[in-house]
């Protein structure tokens, strides 16, 4: 009992390390998205709260934990309350096998790029009982939506990700960053790099894809019923996806922690704030789009999804697949 | 035929996504070099016209006597009819209100009971931070519009001025 214990602190230090930063980051992500969106309408976004409105995001917080938690009469509450829970707890146990910098990795599975993958599958669980544990109309229409949206780009992610897994030879994500020493996957797979952000858009129910959300016609979509902390917990989750798919794309094609020249200026700077630089970047686009576009129609949506990115990404793998050989250029990983 | 509507250059547009990463450099380019538009509203006012209509105010004379002579032709006009005014002769034999009443709740800020005004007795003035915490607090009676007047005089009398420059 006590080894077990004691083998287990460890461990239980190490998920804190990441848990909290990652919170921490999640919070001043809402911070960053109201600046960066109010700098782009010509606001100043917030600027009351502390310096720069730096506490702002903690007075959410403090808001949304004090504000009273409503249970729907109508709802189911045992289901009502886990699916915050499910949303919250998946997006941060993908972070499991996320490497930081060389060797920086809670589990270092070889099969960590199906693991994140399974993961995020699993998110639309978290949608789906949310909308229809409320038993009500607009969150049962909103999650049906979210449930339809992901599982469509899930499979041109998932096209893509075999790509890099032709390109790599391998699963293990410590393997695919150190397969981009040479040129990142940014380089010879830009289409993909692109349709990969697009459909990470969709997959985390971002705009101009954020049909579940349409406050027009669906209010608040999904978590219309959910309020207070249960609330939190979803936001948390879906900030948590949107930094979860930024560290993804940064580790598939942005050669992760790798800095972009292997010259002397370069190499000095850890390979852990390259990796931080990346996802930053990869987190502003997420931003950056949401100030520029417009939604997506929900028809638009689906023929964007099955009507031109699967093909589009299928024939990919096939030329990726037939260059690969042409050229024999298979590395011949562990797989 | 325009050149940028021929088939093969919108397949190519849409194909490399030009007009999405020219709306992206659009929003870049306001983030980073347009001057903001954001008024810091507490700290900072915005310019008002000295015809804007805020909070209501009975004005005196200069010697200190109360300008309205109860002709209530404020309450006929008043179209929310929030305005309520009795009078009688005071001993001096002048005619007065004892009591001028508006309930700022049905008031609809038209500004017809100014305008009727023969005397330039009620006003509406420049103050528009006049919320309340509740709903009493909103029914003005002659008292709260006298001070009213008092504590906005100098604003009132140089928008009346401008105005009355203005034609």
């Amino acid at each position: 009992m006590i080894e077990s214990i004691l083998y287990l602190l460890p461990l239980i230090g190490y998920v804190l390390l990441i848990i909290v930063p990652l919170l921490l980051v999640i919070a001043y992500l809402t911070y960053v998205e109201r600046k960066v969106i109010a700098a782009m309408q010509l606001r100043i976004g917030p600027n009351v709260v502390g310096w720069f409105g730096l506490l702002q995001p903690f007075a959410d917080g403090l808001k949304l934990l004090h504000k009273e938690t409503i249970i729907p009469t109508r709802s189911n509450p045992i289901i009502f309350l886990c699916a915050p829970l499910v949303t919250f707890s998946l997006s941060l146990s993908a972070w499991a096998v996320i490497p930081f910098a060389p060797g920086v990795v809670i589990s270092n599975i070889n099969v960590g790029i199906l693991y994140l993958f399974a993961i995020s599958s699993l998110g639309v669980y978290g949608i789906i009982i949310a909308g229809w544990a409320s038993n009500s109309k607009y969150p049962f229409l909103g999650a049906l939506r979210s449930a339809a949206q992901m599982v469509s780009y899930e499979v041109s992610i998932g096209l893509v990700i075999i790509v890099i897994l032709l390109s790599s030879g391998s699963m293990n994500l410590t393997d695919i960053v150190e397969a981009q020493k040479s040129m990142w996957y940014v380089v010879p797979h830009l289409p993909m790099a692109v349709i990969f952000m697009i459909s990470a858009l969709a997959e985390t129910n971002r705009s101009p894809f954020d049909l579940p959300e349409a406050e027009a016609e669906l209010v608040a979509g999904y978590n219309v019923e959910y309020s207070a902390i249960i609330f939190a917990l979803f936001f948390l989750g879906e900030y948590g996806n949107m930094i979860l798919m930024s560290a993804i794309g940064a580790l598939l094609f942005l050669g992760g922690w790798l800095p972009p020249f292997h010259v002397i200026p370069f190499t000095w700077i850890p390979g852990f704030i390259w990796f931080a630089l990346k996802v930053s970047f990869l987190l502003f686009i997420f931003l950056w789009v949401r100030a520029t576009f417009p939604r997506f129609r929900y028809d638009q949506l689906m023929r964007l999804g099955w009507k031109v990115f699967l093909p589009f990404t299928l024939g990919w793998v096939v030329l990726t697949g037939f260059v690969m050989v042409a050229f024999n250029l298979f590395s011949g990983g562990q797989g | 035929m325009k050149i940028s509507s021929h088939p093969l250059i919108k397949i190519f547009n849409s194909f490399f996504l030009v007009e999405l990463l020219s709306g992206m450099l659009l929003t870049l380019k306001y983030m980073i070099s347009k001057k903001k538009v954001t008024l810091a509203y507490p700290y900072e006012k915005g310019s008002l016209s000295s015809r804007f209509r805020g909070e209501h105010a009975l004005r005196r004379y200069s010697n200190g006597e109360e300008r309205c002579i109860a002709c209530k032709l404020c309450e006929a006009v008043c179209p929310a009819q929030a305005i309520t005014i009795e009078a009688e002769e005071r001993d001096d034999g002048s005619r007065r209100t004892t009591r001028y009443d508006i309930d700022m709740t049905k008031c609809i800020y038209c500004g017809l009971c100014e305008e009727s005004c023969p005397v330039d007795a009620i006003v509406e003035g420049p103050n528009f931070e006049f919320s309340t915490e509740t709903r009493e607090e909103l029914y003005f009676d002659k008292q709260k519009l006298l001070s009213n007047g008092d504590r906005w005089e100098v604003e009132i009398a140089a928008r009346l001025e401008r105005e009355a420059l203005g034609g």
